[in-house]
């Protein structure tokens, strides 16, 4: 069985473009690939880097920008109603909101992560909270941090730099120590 | 219904009260043995579930997730439903809320076109390819003639399958 | 100590599996025989030495070392021994020291084979499963090791290191968080055994492959050495993905067995390309054509595998099964580059070597057809990778997520499982080499008369949905040809030997198992459409709440809720257990339990359904709530039809794959290929 002596089917040379074709093909393959492990891996913004511009709309239909609140601290916290380590840190954050409210130098954002409207009203409803809430309306807020979880709560400072993260329930005097901190610097 | 507090499992004396109330609570509603069904039922609200896709629990469906909050979405279809939301609405509302994600596939628009419109080019793409391979392997019929051809071409007798076998039988006992 | 030796073993068979890559190159380039052989020891040391790891790492697992992070992670006190044992693959690290255990199993395996006639691959052969078995190796030893273990630091801190650091003390925890308890049942001990035999057994043919294109030994050789290496791997990874969704369907409580979910498909994929590849290397043996898509296939299938372990262990994709993200991923990264990128060079480099070698002259001759096979193969790979591929695009581009769920998968790949079906029917009728419609249709009427009649006498039964009765169809037809295959062949010997019909049937099949054992395989794949139409096309389901006495309907069945049972176990568990009386029609049939465990050690849930199975059907009962709800407790009932078939296919399944691999006998004489006649398959030289 010599093989020079079949019929020679399909013995063309392989162009150049198939080559070249089936090389970029692997090429864009793994930059997707690439680029979802990036991602993977990520994690949240980082300390120190720019948290870029979102806005939230609240329950009550009022749309915030954080833009409008340039040099001044942001909490910013996300929470859902059925998760039951959010019920402890409510009255905390509703505290520290209180302490820093006549100033309006600190805005606290409540963002409701995968909830439901009746149920997010009802937890506001039970833990008094005054501050801002919303729904995190398709995801953005939450994938643009790309949090894990709730409840993280993360302080931009007054540059607009990430300064803080915390990862499940957070405390008023955490918040405090580090919002104090961060309101002593220079806007 | 609600389940806004996650209860722990009650006390024997409130199960007994519990047992005993809604004994004589299914006594007034003349006696329903069946499963109660809440209005829309739950049969209602899992086949829109079924589709839908929560993402605190990701690929399980909506209607089989066990976490929480999926129990808020179902109450949250039924809610809907009651209030006479067609099933479309209803996804379109938590698509608003929660993002595309929510849905079974992507929306067919923009660039989730490339979900539906890929595989079956890719497909077309191979039946090309097949469809040339055949009539480049077809072309040199004359050298295709190979003896081995030649003969399996010459069908003979009844059934040439059987021959066949038979012969492939007949060499084998001799190959042993 | 334990732990030092383990670790220790897994230093020095990396050392060894990379001085078998350099022996093994060396020994090539410079044609110096006892290099080679060297290289060849090293690979057959790797098993031993992994051996002994595994060996530490399951006396760890056993003694409740709760100081190992490992051990600690996934065992507790609460857990029987064969738990603890299986442990060793609940885990990231313990899985990966168990797949390179199994690599190395069958890397030392392909060294003790007979080498004298193709002594020119062995080199590349060690040199491809050593790199292959190296990264593990390497992932363990520097990314994931399982034998690091907890400190307490003099300043009071914790730490986590293979050894002491300085001034620190062990701490022991008093006890482990315990197995995913998800991963407590006997199907999931099993299954990622299986899956990992498949995907390792695939780097053999990959390697013989890779070895072909590199000495340019482009016949056929390489495909007859793995064709049973091949088979194996197919076999456990078949067996693997069986036995996934008989755990899905067990456990998972969601009343299916298949949830199209990106690990699932992960898995799936290698199987689809490996499939594709076993009929397709039968064109290269019997008529020399497509060599060339045969090593695209084998190392596409390579590829799936390393990819698909890539996806589960990375964290790229979020899914039930993922492994928690660790830094494994862009090493990984590196990794598929790598090898992908240097087979698809060395193809092409050899593209033009690997020319057919026949012709092909009918278009319904069985290579023909086999062609096509291949053709509705690739199709279903490409929409499944497509489907796990596009929400990372989605995500990248529009930066929103998106799910590719299974209504997607199941509305562009049945058409194509159905052509299959279809093909499976009418492909073992061709001949290869040629077939006409004349010839074809000779040997196809009967059955396919026979197979109408049953679609008539199913739809006289009251069976009207189009999807279903295209589906009995197809089913019926390929039982029938492949019974009608059977039948004429048994005859045939039986008339030229004089044998009785089962002797015949059992030397026919013994003396060409490939093709009967896949006939087999065939029956088995028909067995299971059977299952899956059942389920996929006839499962109802309804969800209600109920009292005790209460009952709920589905169809025939009614199943009346008696009373509801919480309490804690032995073994670290809250069970809360319902026990329902199932009835069909007027008729008790049976008791079931559904219930809901909670693992106190891990914090997990877990939702066992109450089946009662029957060939007809099954009666899926699931306990969904029976905490929230003031109206008493919430069931969910499914009636799945038919789908025991899908099991008991699993298992013809399986023992055809079993007879075609099955090894031959000794002094079997050398085949040689046979294009010559298409009948011809065990001819001396």
């Amino acid at each position: 069985m010599n093989t020079e002596s079949k019929p020679a089917t399909g013995s063309r040379p392989l162009s150049p473009v198939i080559i070249v074709g089936s090389f970029l093909l692997l090429l864009a393959f793994l930059f997707l690939i690439g680029q979802g492990l990036r991602r993977a891996y990520a994690g949240p913004i980082a300390i120190g880097q720019k948290v870029p511009a979102f806005e939230l709309t609240t329950f009550e239909g009022e749309v915030i920008r954080t833009t409008d609140w340039q040099g001044k601290v942001i909490v910013v916290n996300f929470w859902a109603s059925w998760c039951k380590p959010c019920e402890q840190e409510a009255t905390d954050l509703e505290r520290a909101w209180q302490h820093y409210r006549e100033g309006r130098e600190v805005l606290f954002l409540g963002v409701d992560y995968v909830d439901t409207e009746p149920e997010a009203r009802a937890f506001i409803e039970k833990f008094g909270l005054t501050y801002p809430n919303g729904p995190d309306l398709r995801t953005k807020i939450s994938q643009m941090f790309r949090i894990q979880g709730v409840p993280e709560t993360y302080i931009i400072d007054r540059a607009g730099r990430l300064a803080f993260v915390k990862k499940g329930p957070t405390s008023f005097n955490e918040m405090t120590g580090v919002i104090d901190r961060l309101l002593a610097q220079a806007p | 219904m609600s389940g806004k507090v996650l209860r722990v499992f009650p006390s024997p004396l409130t199960v007994v009260l519990g047992i005993v109330l809604s004994l004589v609570l299914v006594g007034i509603v003349a006696g329903w043995a069946s499963a109660q069904q809440p209005t829309p039922s739950d049969d209602e609200v899992n086949a829109i579930a079924k589709t839908m896709y929560c993402p605190v629990c990701e690929n399980v469906p909506l209607d089989v997730c066990p976490t929480q909050a999926c129990a808020q979405w179902r109450e949250l279809i039924r809610q809907k439903l009651a209030e006479g939301w067609t099933e479309q609405q209803i996804k379109d509302y938590f698509v608003a809320q929660y993002g595309d994600r929510v849905l079974g596939e992507p929306p067919r628009r923009g660039l989730h076109w490339l979900v539906y419109v890929l595989p079956p080019l890719s497909f077309l793409v191979g039946v090309l390819i097949l469809v040339n391979v055949f009539r480049n392997m077809r072309r040199p019929k004359e050298i295709a003639m190979s003896p081995g051809a030649a003969i399996q071409a010459a069908p003979s007798g009844d059934d040439p399958y059987v021959q066949q076998l038979e012969e492939e039988l007949r060499r084998r006992e001799r190959g042993d | 100590m334990i732990a030092e030796v383990g670790f220790g073993a897994l230093i020095v068979a990396f050392i060894v599996a990379i001085y078998g890559i350099v022996a093994a190159v060396y020994g090539a380039r410079r044609h110096m025989e006892p290099w080679l052989e060297s290289g060849r020891r090293a690979m057959l040391l790797t098993w031993p030495l992994i051996t002994l790891s595994v060996v530490c790492l399951v006396s760890l697992l056993v003694s409740g070392h709760y100081e190992v992070q490992y051990v600690y992670n996934v065992t507790s006190n609460f857990m029987p021994l064969y738990l603890k044992i299986t442990a060793l693959w609940g885990g990231q690290a313990g899985s990966l020291v168990f797949w390179s255990w199994l690599m190395a199993a069958f890397a030392s395996a392909v060294t003790l084979r007979k080498w004298e006639r193709d002594r020119e691959f062995l080199p590349w052969v060690i040199v491809v499963t050593l790199v292959t078995l190296a990264f593990f190796l390497g992932l363990v030893i520097f990314v994931e090791n399982p034998f690091v273990r907890f400190w307490q630091m003099p300043d009071g801190r914790q730490a986590v290191a293979m050894f002491a650091p300085r001034g620190a003390i062990p701490l022991v925890p008093m006890d482990g968080r315990g197995l995913n308890p998800l991963l407590r049942h006997p199907g999931m001990i099993l299954h990622p055994p299986m899956l990992y035999l498949g995907f390792v057994s695939f780097v053999i043919p990959y390697a013989f492959g890779v070895a072909a294109l590199i000495t340019g030994r482009t016949d056929d050789r390489w495909i007859r050495i793995t064709r049973r290496w091949t088979l194996v791997a197919w076999l456990f990874l078949s067996l693997g993905l069986i036995l996934g969704s008989r755990w899905a369907y067990d456990v998972l409580g969601w009343g299916g067995y298949w949830g199209w979910d990106p690990v699932e498909i992960a898995a799936f994929m290698p199987w689809l390309s490996g499939t594709a590849f076993l009929h397709s290397v039968m064109i290269q043996e019997k008529r020399g054509l497509f060599k060339r898509w045969n090593m695209i296939l084998v190392i596409l299938t390579y590829a799936l595998v390393i990819f698909g372990t890539f996806l589960t262990r990375s964290g790229v994709l979020s899914s039930v099964h993922a492994f928690a993200q660790s830094a494994i991923g862009p090493l990984f990264f590196g990794f598929i580059a790598l090898t992908f990128a240097a087979s698809m060079g060395l193809l092409l480099y050899r593209w033009n070597d690997l020319r057919s070698e026949g012709v092909m002259t009918s278009l319904l001759s069985r290579e023909a057809l086999f062609l096509l096979n291949n053709l509705l193969f690739m199709g279903i790979l490409v929409v499944c990778f497509w489907g796990v591929i596009y929400p990372l695009i989605s995500e990248i581009v529009t930066g929103q997520k998106v799910t590719v769920g299974p209504s997607y998968y199941e509305r562009s790949t049945g058409p194509l499982f159905a052509a299959l079906l279809l093909l499976m029917g009418i492909a073992p009728l061709s001949a290869w080499g040629h077939s006409t419609v004349k010839t074809l249709g000779r040997a196809l009427w009967k059955p396919l008369v026979a197979s109408v009649l049953v679609v008539i006498g199913l739809w006289l039964s009251g069976v009207r949905a189009w999807s279903a009765l295209l589906a009995f169809w197809l089913v019926a037809l390929v039982t029938l040809v492949t019974l009608y295959e059977y039948y004429r062949a048994v005859v045939a010997r039986h008339r030229r030997t004089g044998e009785n019909y089962l002797l015949a049937l059992w030397n026919l099949a013994g003396r060409n198992r490939r093709r009967y054992g896949g006939y087999i395989i065939h029956l088995g794949v028909v067995l299971m459409a059977l299952g899956i139409i059942g389920i996929e096309l006839f499962q109802t389901e309804t969800q209600g709440t109920v009292q005790p006495g209460g009952s709920i309907r589905l169809g025939d069945y009614t199943m009346l809720f008696q009373r509801l049972d919480v309490f804690d176990t032995q073994d670290g568990r809250n069970v809360a257990r319902a026990v329902v009386s199932v009835f069909k029609g007027d008729r008790f049939v049976g008791e079931l339990h559904p219930r809901r465990d909670f693992f106190y050690d891990s914090q997990q849930t877990m939702t066992i359904p109450g089946v009662r199975s029957t060939m007809e059907d099954d009666f899926y009962v699931i306990l969904v709530d029976w905490q929230s709800s003031a109206q008493g407790i919430t069931f969910k009932v499914y009636h799945n039809p038919l789908v025991n078939w899908l099991w008991l296919g699993g298992l013809v399944f399986i023992l055809g794959t079993l007879v075609a691999a099955w090894p031959d006998r000794e002094g079997v004489p050398a085949r040689a290929r046979a294009s010559q006649t298409l009948v011809t398959q065990r001819v001396k030289p």
